[in-house]
């Protein structure tokens, strides 16, 4: 027998005894991406030039590389998150919705690979 | 346990369509395609990562009519979850329940996402032609 009150044994525990960590994980992310993205929008409006050199200048500044990967992190987590929910939701077979939420999981796992693994070639080439 | 083929919420068939589900049903499918999106940008990424040609080969791409064609899409369906997603944050503070709230919030935040969406390509579209 436990002596902790019911409210106590059962903050923030939901039916499945644990499971916050997606819900907040979806918020927090999307709480980062609002001003991520936005300044992903404007600096798209505002830089000089869409060409190479333009693009690598503005991406290859330490402060633009370090928000890009967490633009690149926020985002593909964020959709690791959401594309998670919506398989669990239709893919009703339970060895296919397994087999789906692991492409799925690896998928992004291997975006967000490439993404930071793109930012740091860009940033880390010879100066131009 | 033996399957019963019950009728399963939110009875789609008798259930009347209305701001509130269009919009929710909207955040997810604009999510969908915003996944897409992500692949897109660290595509893009990669192409400059890559060198002067990947890159302008895939600026070449994007500009196409496909291209451009996703790229509004993308712009909407990002500036709708954005909005969207303020709305849905609002909620999780516990405002914005009441229904008559809650409808005209969803009205705005569709008329806010295609203003935005207007708003940025006509800037695009004029730094272009400059």
């Amino acid at each position: 027998m436990s002596l902790r009150s019911p409210l106590g044994r059962a903050l923030g525990l939901g039916a499945a005894g644990a499971g916050t960590e997606h819900w907040l994980g979806q918020r927090l992310s999307a709480v980062a991406m609002v001003p991520l993205t936005l300044w992903f929008a404007s600096s798209l409006l505002t830089l000089p030039s869409l060409d190479f050199y333009s693009v690598t200048a503005w991406a290859a500044s330490p402060l633009h590389s370090v928000l890009l990967i967490l633009l690149v992190v926020a985002l593909v987590y964020h959709s690791s998150l959401g594309t998670q929910v919506v398989a669990e939701d239709y893919v009703h077979a339970s060895g296919r919705r397994a087999i789906v939420l692991i492409v799925l999981r690896l998928l992004h796992v291997g975006l967000a690979v490439a993404g930071i693994f793109a930012v740091f070639l860009i940033a880390t080439r010879a100066p131009l | 346990m033996s399957q019963v083929s019950r009728p399963l919420s939110p009875h789609l068939q008798v259930y009347r369509w209305q701001i509130s589900n269009t919009l929710s049903i909207l955040h997810r499918l604009t999510g969908v395609a915003l996944a897409f999106g992500g692949l897109a940008l660290v595509a893009w990424l990669l192409a400059l990562a890559s060198g002067q040609a990947a890159f302008t080969g895939a600026n070449a791409l994007l500009g196409s009519l496909v291209g451009q064609l996703a790229l509004v899409g993308w712009t909407f369906c990002f500036f709708y979850h954005l909005c969207n997603g303020l709305r849905h944050l609002a909620w999780d503070a516990g405002h914005g329940f009441d229904r008559e709230v809650a409808r005209k919030s969803g009205i705005g935040v569709v008329v806010a996402a295609v203003l935005l969406t207007a708003v940025f390509w006509a800037v695009a579209l004029t730094r272009v032609a400059a």
